[in-house]
C-alpha cells in the first residue's frame, strides 16, 4: 500500500487528517498551564522547610501535567460546545484533528502518571490533591456544573485554584491556613475575572446553551455580582498578608491592588448596558486585563517576601 | 514524480514521533535526575528486607551484674 493510499485511508477511516504533535499539546490547554505553574512554584516557594530544585521541579512538571491531563478530558467531553463557540472552535477536538476518544485516552494516562510520579516525587497528601483537582475540574465543573449552573464559574473555580495548595503540600506534606488563603485567593477572584469577560465575549456561551450569568441572570446582576464577588475577596487578600507567606512587600501590594479592583468593579456595576455597548465595553475589558495582572503580582508579591525572609 | 517524495502527511507523523521519542527520553531523564536527589537526601535507603538486621532491633539496655 503506497503511502498515499495509507493517508486517504487513514482520513477516511477517521474523518479527520493526523493530528501533529502540536495538536496533542495544545490538548493540555498551554495557556492554562503557565498560570498553574506560576501559582504552584509561588505555593512550593514560600512553604516552610524547602525541598531540593530536583524534587521541587518534578513537582513542578507533574503539577503541570496533571492540570494538562484535566484539560485533555476537558477537551474530550466539551468537544460539542467547544465547536459550537467561536473562541473554542479552533481546539483540536472541535477542529477534527485529533479525534475525541485520544484526547480521553491521552487525559487519563497523563492523570494517572502525573498523580503517580508526584506522589512518588514528593508525597501522598499533595498526589491527592492532585488526583483531586483533576477529578474536581473533569467531572464536577465539565460534566456537570458547566451546562446545569449559572454558578458554574464560582464552584468549577475551585480546580484551578488547588496548584498553589498542591505547590505546598509538596513541600510541607499539609494544608494549612496560609495555603488555604492562596487557594481562596484564585477561588474569589475567578468569578470577578470571568463575569468581566463574560459581559464582552457576548453571545458565545449563548449560542453554546452553556447557562453563564449573563445569560440565565442578566447583565445588571452579573455586574452586582462582580462587585460582591470582589468585595469578598478584599478580606481575603489581604488576610493572607498576616499569616506565615505574607510580609510587607504583599501587604502594600495588596492594599493597592484590591483598592483598584473595587474601584474597577464599583464602576462596572454603576454602569448602564448602553453605555457600555456605546464605548464598546472599554470599563469591562480594562477591569479584565487588570485581573490578570492582579493576580500575578500577588503571587509575584508572595515571593519577593519569601526571598526578603532569607536575606 | 518521484515515487519516494515526502509528503506533508509524512512530515506531520515525523514531527510526532519526535516529540513522543523527546517526551520519553525526558521523563526517563526526570525519573534518573529524581533518583539521585532521593538518595542523596537518603530518604528510603533502608526499606524492609524480611531479614532479621542489627539496625532493626530495639535497643535494650544491658542489665548490670
Amino acid at each position: 500500500m503506497s503511502d498515499f493510499t495509507a493517508q486517504s485511508v487513514t482520513e477516511t477511516r477517521t474523518g479527520t487528517p493526523e493530528a501533529g504533535f502540536g495538536d496533542y499539546f495544545a490538548l493540555l490547554k498551554p495557556r492554562v498551564m503557565s498560570l498553574v505553574v506560576f501559582t504552584a512554584l509561588v505555593g512550593l516557594l514560600v512553604a516552610p522547610g524547602g525541598v531540593s530544585p530536583m524534587i521541587g521541579f518534578t513537582a513542578i512538571l507533574f503539577i503541570a501535567l496533571g492540570a494538562g491531563a484535566s484539560g485533555a478530558l476537558n477537551m474530550w467531553y466539551d468537544a460539542d460546545i467547544d465547536a459550537v463557540m467561536k473562541r473554542t472552535a479552533k481546539r483540536p477536538v472541535p477542529a477534527g484533528k485529533v479525534p475525541a476518544g485520544e484526547a480521553l485516552t491521552l487525559g487519563l494516562w497523563l492523570s494517572a502518571i502525573s498523580v503517580v510520579m508526584l506522589g512518588l516525587a514528593t508525597n501522598w497528601v499533595a498526589a491527592g490533591l492532585l488526583a483531586f483537582t483533576i477529578f474536581f475540574y473533569a467531572v464536577i465543573y465539565s460534566m456537570w456544573l458547566k451546562r446545569s449552573t449559572p454558578w458554574n464559574i464560582v464552584i468549577g473555580g475551585a480546580a484551578g485554584s488547588f496548584p498553589p495548595m498542591i505547590g505546598w503540600a509538596a513541600v510541607t506534606g499539609d494544608v494549612s491556613l496560609a495555603s488555604v488563603l492562596m487557594f481562596g485567593l484564585i477561588f474569589m477572584w475567578t468569578p470577578p475575572h470571568f463575569w468581566a469577560l463574560a459581559l464582552f465575549m457576548k453571545g458565545d456561551y449563548h449560542k453554546a446553551e452553556v447557562p453563564m450569568l449573563t445569560v440565565t441572570h442578566g447583565r445588571a446582576e452579573t455586574r452586582k455580582q462582580i462587585l460582591i464577588y470582589t468585595a469578598l475577596l478584599v478580606p481575603v487578600a489581604i488576610g493572607l498578608a498576616f499569616t506565615s507567606v505574607g510580609g510587607p512587600v504583599y501587604l502594600a501590594t495588596a492594599v493597592v491592588l484590591n483598592a483598584i479592583f473595587l474601584k474597577g468593579a464599583w464602576d462596572i456595576w454603576r454602569r448602564e448596558e448602553a453605555e457600555a455597548e456605546a464605548d464598546g465595553y472599554k470599563v469591562e475589558k480594562k477591569v479584565f486585563k487588570f485581573s490578570l495582572l492582579y493576580l500575578f503580582l500577588h503571587f509575584g508579591a508572595l515571593l519577593i517576601d519569601a526571598i526578603w525572609r532569607l536575606i | 514524480m518521484p515515487l519516494a517524495e515526502t509528503h506533508e502527511i509524512h512530515k506531520r507523523r515525523m514531527g510526532r514521533n519526535i516529540g513522543t521519542a523527546l517526551c520519553l527520553i525526558g521523563f526517563c531523564a526526570v525519573v534518573f535526575g529524581l533518583t539521585i536527589a532521593k538518595v542523596r537526601e537518603g530518604s528510603m535507603l533502608e526499606a524492609h528486607d524480611h531479614q532479621p538486621r542489627a539496625s532493626q532491633l530495639p535497643i535494650t539496655e544491658e542489665v548490670s551484674q
